[in-house]
């Protein structure tokens, strides 16, 4: 809500601006037409092209020849697409919210003044800026069943062995946990900004009227900062869906196929397979499950912004 | 103040509760980078062994071409970095002035896209023109990651700058250019910093079009880093060691641009819903 208000005013003052200063308004175009150029060459060719592509049967090194929705009829009866699928949604839904939780209590923490909080925050910022193919290389080790150093800690509570990325019913929660890692720092940091604007006043007077922290937590912060959270959560689903180079770097969809999401089996038949007609059918679906799952969670958030002026 | 005090001590730990996978991970990084492979074998493991093995790290720039990807990955990253500010500093200008929103729906859409969906077709289209054997596909299509961060980190920054100052100059018979260049340019500096820094941490770490584009010479580190683990014999110690000098550069620039990069990740992240 904080975020709207001054781009409102900004759009009426930008109108009024407009209105006296009509005939010497500047022409913007010729800044815009180089990046016009270049997203049209890099994003919407590319685009364009799948879309075509997908209704042909093409494997690469063959002819090509007219399919019309072969590809997409295809992909209706694919079990292994459906699989990927389910595996895309199971690791999203859980690489959502872990990072979630955790990212909130973060910002909570960093949120307060203490010895060395810039220090540490640059410590737990890390994993995100670290190069994914080598955070996975590390997690593998130590995932390793024999000599990994996970196996060991747990062996120190008494939890038995486990096989971590190597076994078909653990993978997927494992690939979670070091997606976990990597990207909880995002949604603290965001969460961090919402918890900035977060004014002090009401906090005072709830303190006077004898509220305890989970009270003030619950009916001040955890409203006020509803927007960051929506925008934290729709930032991971879509970072989730995506998730590439970990899964791929760590398992490549295995053991089998255990952990093939959309975006490995995608990866798979266009490059391994080279069917390239058929894996641009499924990168338009998989466009399609981002996009709409997206504007679903943009619908929510405007909802929960409605909700938030009414109670205002 | 007491019980200040103890609040205080209490807030430490919680960070230092939750900062500790992080902290555990990279010092477990640098021990397995630092051992020999009877040490990395050993069971319980150990932490700080009795000798170091500075060797690992000779090996992964002696056997591994490593210096030649090092290079790769500096001409990919700082020529798609560049281009991406002489094209995405300017747009950024122009999209913040036109109040164009609906072009900031294109760079929401370019972040929806899954990478591999770009790589099908420019593949096809740099193989027809036969570029395939250079650094020039990598670096094209590396521009998918550097320019809607730049656009968007600089849509966001010259939206905060003052119009006053342009509008004056603009009454005062300025064109459209120089008033981007004299003033507005200046005051976007820091705006500028912020964008270049992700931007190069974006495309240093990117992997997917890597893997697919780049061929035995002309492969960036990630690449490289990731082709040792499956071609190359398994040794632990090197591999700690070359991913650790893939991810340090970028590590490095965190901790030294933490603010910047705060700024224009939340910046950009509060813009994206």
């Amino acid at each position: 809500m904080s975020a709207i208000a001054p781009e409102r005013t900004g759009a009426t003052m930008q109108a009024i601006g407009e209105s006296q200063t009509i005939r010497l308004a500047p022409n913007y175009w010729p800044f815009v037409v180089p990046a016009l150029v270049v997203v049209g060459a890099v994003i919407v060719f590319p685009w364009a092209f799948t879309l075509w592509m997908s209704v042909n049967r093409w494997t690469l090194g063959q002819s090509r020849s007219f399919a019309g929705m072969e590809n997409y009829l295809r992909l209706a009866s694919d079990p292994r697409f459906w699989e990927s699928l389910v595996h895309t949604l199971t690791y999203t839904s859980l690489s959502v919210a872990a990072p979630m939780f955790f990212g909130t209590v973060a910002a909570l923490i960093f949120d307060a003044r203490f010895p060395l909080r810039g220090l540490l925050r640059g410590v737990f910022v890390m994993p995100m800026m670290a190069t994914p193919v080598a955070v996975a290389l590390v997690w593998t080790m130590m995932f390793h069943p024999q000599l990994g150093v996970l196996n060991y800690l747990l062996s120190l509570i008494g939890i038995p062995a486990q096989e971590w990325i190597f076994n078909a019913k653990t993978v997927i929660p494992s690939l979670v946990a070091v997606e976990t890692w990597q990207w909880t720092p995002l949604v603290m940091l965001i969460v961090l900004g919402g918890l900035a604007s977060v004014p002090r006043e009401p906090f005072e007077s709830a303190e006077i009227d004898g509220a305890n922290a989970w009270q003030q937590f619950r009916y001040l912060t955890l409203p006020m900062i509803a927007p960051f959270l929506m925008i934290a959560l729709i930032i991971r689903t879509i970072d989730a869906l995506k998730s590439f180079d970990i899964i791929y770097a760590m398992t490549q969809g295995g053991p089998g196929t255990a952990s093939e999401t959309i975006n490995i089996y995608l990866y798979n038949t266009a490059f391994s397979y080279y069917d390239i007609g058929y894996g641009s059918a499924i990168a338009v679906v998989f466009f399609i499950v981002i996009v709409a799952l997206s504007f679903i969670l943009l619908m929510l958030r405007q909802r929960s912004q409605w909700i938030d002026a009414e109670g205002k | 103040m007491s019980s200040r005090l103890l609040n205080q001590i209490g807030l430490f730990f919680a960070a230092l509760v939750i900062v500790s996978p992080a902290i555990l991970f990279f010092l477990w990084m640098i021990s397995l980078s630092l051992k020999f492979e009877i040490d990395n074998g050993a069971y319980p493991p150990i932490l700080i062994p009795e000798r170091f093995a500075w060797s690992n790290y000779v090996k992964v720039f002696e056997e591994n071409n490593f210096l030649l990807y090092l290079w790769n990955s500096v001409l990919v990253t700082g020529t798609a970095t560049l281009l991406a500010l002489l094209i995405g500093v300017p747009a950024g200008y122009g999209i913040a002035r036109l109040k164009a929103e609906r072009s900031a729906v294109v760079i929401m859409i370019a972040r929806m896209t899954p990478g591999l969906s770009y790589l099908i077709p420019l593949f096809l289209l740099f193989q027809w023109i036969g570029i395939l054997g250079t650094l020039w596909p990598q670096i094209i299509i590396h521009l998918v990651v550097t320019v809607p961060i730049v656009v968007w980190v600089m849509i966001g920054y010259f939206e905060t700058t003052p119009m006053e100052l342009e509008e004056a100059a603009n009454i005062d018979g300025a064109s459209s250019w120089q008033v981007f260049r004299l003033v507005a340019l200046p005051i976007a500096k820091p705006g500028i910093v912020v964008a270049f820094i992700l931007s190069v941490i974006f495309s240093w770490n990117n992997f997917v079009f890597g893997v697919v584009l780049a061929s035995r010479e002309t492969r960036t580190l990630p690449v490289a880093v990731y082709n040792m683990l499956s071609y190359e014999q398994v040794s632990w110690g090197p591999l700690a060691a070359a991913a650790l000098v893939v991810t340090l550069p970028v590590l490095v620039l965190t901790m030294f641009a933490q603010k910047q990069i705060v700024a224009g990740l939340t910046a950009g992240a509060v813009k994206g819903g």
